[in-house]
């Protein structure tokens, strides 16, 4: 590649945080002595409860959330037709080696190891976070975090372990900033749930290294259902980032996670995705945060990969002069549709919210953005800002763009701007004139495009960031 | 070995013939200059030879030191040895001009090996000196808010960085006051040497006081109608381009 700015980084380093599909194209034989079968009934969510040896309280939760979810339209009104393809009664809803997830990667299996050390986890681990968590199918196989913070009274655990050993912590929170019944994806991921994380981080403790999770499917067919809720209590600051991918299998399979933020006063949460699924990938997320006074929950979101992605962050202001962020990048290859937005519901007096999303649609691919922000009539001095800007590569894609912004009252501010580009012949002319081929033109030409959203993310993510767009668009031009 | 155009025919796509036989060779280590007046199919001859996919070659010939080049594509004539300064470069928003030339020269490097990034800005630095081009250009978008001068410049520098065989610029005077057509003549003027040929292109005779052409030839309807010495750009300037009319229409 001409173009590749990680010569700034040493080998390990890259390695270690590459994110690249190919790497993650490769599965082990499942080793799953629990497997929930197929389909879903009252059964497979005993069953699970079962394994998982859930309190009545959670095993009461799940079934209602099924009733839920079965009583719950698609929601094709709106949303991709191709919903409908996703036979949830050859869907597996839980599997499991049945083993504890483990403080030390010694101690984790050896496929298991092998496919976290392929993927680099354990050295990004070492070079750069604060605690990391590796989920395989639906639990997670190893989690740590650095001692001096457990000191100080972090919590960084499974959902699992989140639930029976901080329920006091936990509890007030689960299902409160998305209730079950939300939409049919978080009512479907309330009742199979596994793995996930939970973390807590007490009043004033300002984390200075991210935490990270890994999201790995490894079977065929099969529905990872992760919820992760996360608390900053007052003051205290984090920033979490997850990274996903699965190996290419013949059929579909679905990820549908539940993701709640909870910032209290002062605290600021920063959720960095990104998602680097493979083409044959239902990604159906429910992401959302509460900021409560001067808090600030901040979404970064790059979507890379999957079949369909329904996707909208949000983030409910609360208190007074909170703060609510989402940053996304989207890139739609033939075959895929990247549905994703963002939601801001101003809820207090002098709320800001900021949306800046950038999507990219390249040959047969399709990129929809679809926004909803609310400002009741009752508030005063609230703000927002959303920018959307798609670019257009090849005639064939396809973007559209949905905002839905309410606001009542005149006693507030917002701003909406939104703008559809090509690449032009004219650029590309210019770039290949220098010498770039069509490939590496295009890879400039959109890495230019999303540049000022990519400096959001941290450093060695924006790197691997630039590399996955260059891999991109070099398979996309023929 | 030359840049050698043989009897070059080009329409725009909607069967427009624009160049109606162009021959001009351009030996390595001579500098030709084309004049001529508006629409006379100057730029349309710089465009077609880099590549453009606008214009339609009905015939004739390019070649380089002796290679078809319309078997090849843009960027591969590039690699080959071939750079356009551009009349109007292109903006190429969030793209450093730092990482464009770098990616330019990448790109020019077998596959795997990679380019020495301390040379690489050292080498950068001191042609920008050369150009009194600002430390802080590397860090701005590609011509992004650029005057009509710095973009100029920067084409001039990407020249002197790419150290192309044959260069082709199109009216890089034009939009430039006297002190940039010093500068950017200077940046040219370093890059002159017996392995590397130029066509300048231009309207006016004043690029030509700078950078001294070995030839002047003169365009009109897609045809070189006339050729000389540095002589003739003279006499252009004093009688403008008034002879033409004189011409009988072929």
């Amino acid at each position: 590649m001409s173009y590749q700015p990680s010569a700034t980084l040493d080998a390990e380093t890259h390695d270690a945080i590459s994110v690249d599909r190919s790497k993650g194209d490769f599965t082990f034989p499942e080793r799953n002595k629990l497997d929930a079968g197929r389909g879903l009934t009252d059964k497979t969510v005993d069953y699970i409860c079962d394994v998982k040896n859930d309190p009545p309280w959670l095993r009461e939760f799940r079934h209602k959330a099924l009733k839920v979810f079965l009583e719950k339209p698609l929601p094709t009104h709106w949303a991709s037709k191709d919903l409908e393809n996703i036979n949830f009664d050859e869907i597996r809803y839980y599997l499991s080696d049945g083993e504890k997830p483990k403080r030390s990667w010694d101690d984790v299996p050896d496929d298991i190891k092998r496919t976290f050390d392929r993927l680099g986890i354990p050295q990004q681990e070492r070079a750069f976070l604060a605690g990391v968590e590796a989920q395989y199918d639906s639990e997670a196989a190893y989690s740590n975090v650095k001692e001096e913070l457990t000191k100080q009274g972090v919590i960084f655990v499974n959902s699992t372990e989140g639930l029976h050993q901080h329920e006091e912590v936990f509890r007030p929170w689960f299902g409160k900033v998305i209730p079950t019944s939300d939409n049919k994806f978080s009512a479907l991921n309330s009742a199979v749930f596994s793995g996930g994380s939970f973390i807590y981080i007490p009043k004033g403790v300002k984390l200075k290294q991210p935490l990270q999770a890994y999201f790995r499917i490894n079977s065929e067919n099969f529905g990872q259902f992760e919820r992760t809720l996360i608390i900053a209590d007052e003051g205290a600051e984090l920033m979490y980032m997850e990274g996903c991918t699965a190996p290419k299998f013949e059929t579909a399979t679905l990820h549908s996670a539940v993701v709640e933020l909870v910032a209290l006063k002062g605290a600021k949460i920063q959720y960095v995705t990104v998602q680097n699924w493979s083409s044959n990938v239902f990604n159906l997320v429910t992401k959302r945060g509460l900021a409560m006074e001067d808090a600030e929950v901040r979404w970064i979101d790059c979507n890379i990969g999957s079949r369909l992605t329904i996707k909208y962050p949000g983030v409910i202001m609360k208190g007074r002069r909170a703060r609510g962020e989402v940053i996304s990048i989207a890139l739609a290859n033939t075959g895929q549709h990247q549905d994703t937005g963002a939601k801001m519901i101003h809820a207090a007096d002098e709320t800001t919210s900021n949306i800046v999303s950038k999507s990219i649609s390249v040959g047969k691919g399709r990129a929809t953005y679809r926004g909803q922000v609310h400002i009741p009539k009752h508030l005063k001095g609230c703000k927002n800002n959303t920018e959307c800007d798609a670019l257009l590569i090849n005639t064939n894609s396809r973007t559209d763009t949905y905002p839905a912004i309410t606001v009542k009252g005149n006693r507030h501010s917002t701003q909406h701007e939104a703008s559809v580009s090509q690449v032009s012949e004219d650029m590309l002319f210019y770039l290949m004139q220098r010498g770039l081929n069509q490939g590496q033109a295009m890879s400039l030409a959109v890495n230019g495009f999303i540049n000022d959203l990519v400096r959001e993310f941290p450093m060695e993510y924006s790197v691997e960031l630039k590399r996955l767009i260059d891999l991109e668009m070099e398979g996309s031009v023929g | 070995m030359s840049l050698h155009i043989h009897d070059l025919r080009a329409t725009l796509e909607d069967g427009t013939e624009i160049l109606k036989g162009v021959t001009l060779d351009i030996p390595k280590g001579e500098v030709h200059a084309i004049m001529g007046p508006n629409g006379s199919g100057k730029s349309t001859l710089s465009k077609v030879i880099a590549g453009h996919e606008g214009y339609l070659v009905t015939g004739g010939s390019v070649t380089l030191d002796g290679q078809d080049i319309f078997s090849m594509s843009i960027d591969e004539r590039s690699r080959a040895g071939i750079f356009l300064a551009f009349q109007y470069p292109s903006e190429v928003p969030g793209v450093s001009n730092a990482n464009f030339i770098r990616a330019a020269l990448q790109a020019r490097l077998p596959q795997g090996e990679e380019l020495d990034a301390v040379a690489y800005y050292h080498r950068l630095y001191a042609k920008m000196d050369l150009l009194e081009i600002d430390r802080k250009f590397t860090a701005r978008s590609v011509n992004e808010g650029f005057s009509g001068g710095e973009k100029k410049r920067n084409e001039v520098l990407q020249l002197m960085m790419l150290e192309p065989l044959y260069a082709i610029l199109d009216e890089t005077d034009s939009g430039l006051d006297i002190d940039a057509l010093k500068i950017v003549a200077k940046g040219v003027n370093a890059m002159r040497a017996p392995h590397r040929g130029f066509l300048l292109i231009t309207h006016y005779q004043r690029l030509l006081d700078y950078i001294k052409p070995d030839y002047v030839h003169v365009m009109a309807e897609g045809r070189i109608v006339r050729s000389g010495g540095p002589e003739l750009a003279h006499e252009l300037e004093k009688d403008g381009y008034e002879f033409l009319k004189d011409l009988a229409p072929a």
